[in-house]
């Protein structure tokens, strides 16, 4: 086994995406990504039902995609680790299911990780390792999360999360009023650059002296847009769907960038890390970057498709796992939907570290 | 494998006999408890995973998210293994398993008040394709016949004549796989779910979705 670069095979069924992705060390070889996102579109959301179906079907084809794309034969990986939550328990389950039958099949010992601890440390692949601490700063449509991390494999705290809505999720409902269709971040995102940040003054949420520093609340933001748009139409007037579109979109960002910096600032962390699919909006990355530099601290981004849900995460997280020998997981790992974020990943239950091992050594190849 | 209904349960057959088997009933544990299940089979025959050269999974009718468990766990062997997976309809195990030689039908619980069920001429000749419907609305087409398995018994008044086994197990189904690859290896199916319902298209409050690019 490479002590420093493990070869790790990791796998991600939380929500809508099949990601099966490999990683040597902090290197990226495959990222295969199987997505039912389509399916779901018109129901406005995901369907659990539809996407675990989605994951079944798509599950092994992905696997061995990853491995070919790869060009690694999977005898030769040091572990296999798998989304254990939180995430969509059925769609949980088919992943952490295939994840089992594959380390024991191949003897191979098995690491279920925690999905937001992933989301942070997939950026090692792209900007090498993580500094200890980082602060993280997670938006997607199922979470909004600021969490500071000095040692992403055992130590997670979470400093602030938001009370109500996820940041992606108002994405999706501004853009259900406005019928622009699902998802709404890539098309908010897109109108937006057209129109004006400052034409309407949306609201920002939890901003107050008062107010807990760190936590995130959206609800209040997305009903006063959805007022404001109908208000327009009752009154016969056009709804300017830009001015509404890069306003909303600032009111969002500027909470998000404002508050991720003064929790860098409070805590006296110089890095800021942010993941997540609404990582991907181009504002949010703009403004970070100003006020990051303003602030003297390093912003650190993975490219748009390391920052939604993929399998190449929970490989690089798993990677760090064996590079830094935490005990594996046992063969009774279970999907749980409401994983702790301060559970970076799932340890066999006798806290062994050879439990694993032993039992599926027998079942190696000879 | 099976885990279409509520039993997760494991067996190892040689061609010859079962060499061991493992049966649990828990309709909420199917993810926890089958390759823990496949492991302490495997020991009992004192053999490692990779001297199986074929995996048999029942494919349903289930309702349960357990049925997925078993079909990506035979899906993910054959692909480490590179051996093949022949899948079986549920009910057929459970009409094997019985062993009646007259007609007679197979009824597993599907939840909000159905069945999956099908008739049978014999043990290993099944009559009907399998369905999920209301017991009362099938009661007077199997009227008068024996009916196998869990479905039967919670609607007594629909079967009255309710008859073992009450649930699956590996063993006969990998019983009558070793039987029909013995013939030749026809009749199995593909491994793929047999759900007989349509999704619930229901997307829940919060839900969770990653916005993606
Ligand atoms: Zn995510």
């Amino acid at each position: 086994m490479a002590a420093d670069e493990p070869l790790v095979l990791g796998i991600e069924t939380s929500c809508d995406e099949t990601g099966v992705g490999i990683v040597h060390g902090t290197t990226l070889l495959a990222d295969a990504v199987a997505s039912s996102v389509d399916t779901h579109a018109r129901f406005g959301g995901v369907v659990p039902e539809i996407a675990s179906r989605a994951h079944l079907e798509a599950m092994v084809p992905t696997i061995e995609r990853a491995l070919r794309t790869a060009g690694v034969s999977p005898k030769d990986l040091d572990g296999i680790a798998v989304t254990a939550g939180p995430g969509l328990a059925g769609a949980l389950l088919v992943g952490v299911s295939a994840a089992k039958a594959y380390a024991y099949a191949l003897g191979k010992p098995l690491y279920g990780v925690n999905h937001l601890a992933s989301h942070i440390c997939v950026d090692q692949l792209e900007h090498g390792k993580l500094p200890e601490p980082t602060m993280a700063l997670l938006v997607s449509g199922g979470h909004s999360s600021l969490l500071l991390s000095a040692d992403i494999t055992s130590d997670v705290r979470p400093l602030g999360a938001t009370i109500d809505d996820a940041a992606g999720e108002a994405f999706d409902k501004i853009a259900r009023v406005l019928d622009l269709g699902f998802p709404g971040g890539p098309v908010i995102d897109r109108l937006a650059r057209e129109g004006d940040p400052a034409a309407i003054a949306f609201p920002r949420g939890l901003s107050g002296s008062r107010d807990p520093a760190y936590d995130f609340s959206f609800s209040g933001l997305k009903t006063a847009v959805a007022r404001w748009i109908e208000a327009k139409r009752a009154a016969g007037e056009d709804v300017p769907v830009r001015d509404v579109a890069a306003s909303f979109q600032e009111a969002v960002v500027d909470v998000l960038t404002r508050k991720a910096v003064r929790a860098c600032k409070d805590e006296g962390v110089d890095h800021l890390m942010i993941g997540g699919g609404v990582a991907a909006n181009s504002r949010l990355r703009a403004l970070a970057e100003e006020r990051c530099e303003r602030a003297g601290i390093r912003l650190r981004v993975p490219r748009p498709g390391l920052c939604t849900d993929n399998g190449a995460m929970v490989a690089a997280l798993g990677s760090e796992m064996v590079a830094r020998n935490r005990p594996a997981s046992d063969l009774e790992l279970s999907a749980d939907s409401s994983l702790p974020v301060t559970d970076p990943h799932v340890p066999g239950r006798t806290h062994d570290h050879d439990h694993v091992h032993e039992v599926s050594k027998e079942n190696l190849y000879s | 494998m099976d885990t279409a209904t509520p039993a997760v349960t494991v067996a190892l057959h040689d061609g010859e006999a079962v060499v061991a088997s493992s049966s649990q009933v828990d309709a909420r544990r199917h993810g926890e408890l089958l390759l823990p299940a496949v492991d302490r089979v495997l020991k009992e025959a004192g053999l490692k995973l990779d001297a199986v050269t074929g995996v048999v999974v029942g494919v349903g009718p289930g309702p349960y998210t357990g049925l997925r468990v078993g079909l990506v766990t035979a899906a993910a062997f054959s692909s480490a293994l590179g051996v093949p997976v022949h899948g079986l309809c549920t009910l057929d195990g459970l009409a094997y398993a019985s062993g009646i030689d007259e007609p007679f039908a197979v009824a597993t619980d599907a939840r909000r008040k159905e069945v999956y069920w099908a008739r049978y001429d014999d043990s290993r000749t099944r009559a009907t394709d399998a369905g999920v419907d209301r017991p009362a609305d099938i009661a007077e087409r199997l009227a008068g016949l024996p009916v196998v398995g869990a479905g039967a018994r919670l609607y007594p008044e629909a079967f009255p004549d309710a008859r073992d086994p009450e649930h699956q197990s590996a063993a006969a189904l990998a019983a009558l796989a070793a039987e029909k690859l013995a013939a030749g290896g026809d009749g199995f199916l593909d491994p793929l779910p047999m759900y007989l319902r349509r999704p619930d298209a229901q997307v829940p409050k919060n839900y969770k979705v990653v916005t993606p690019t």
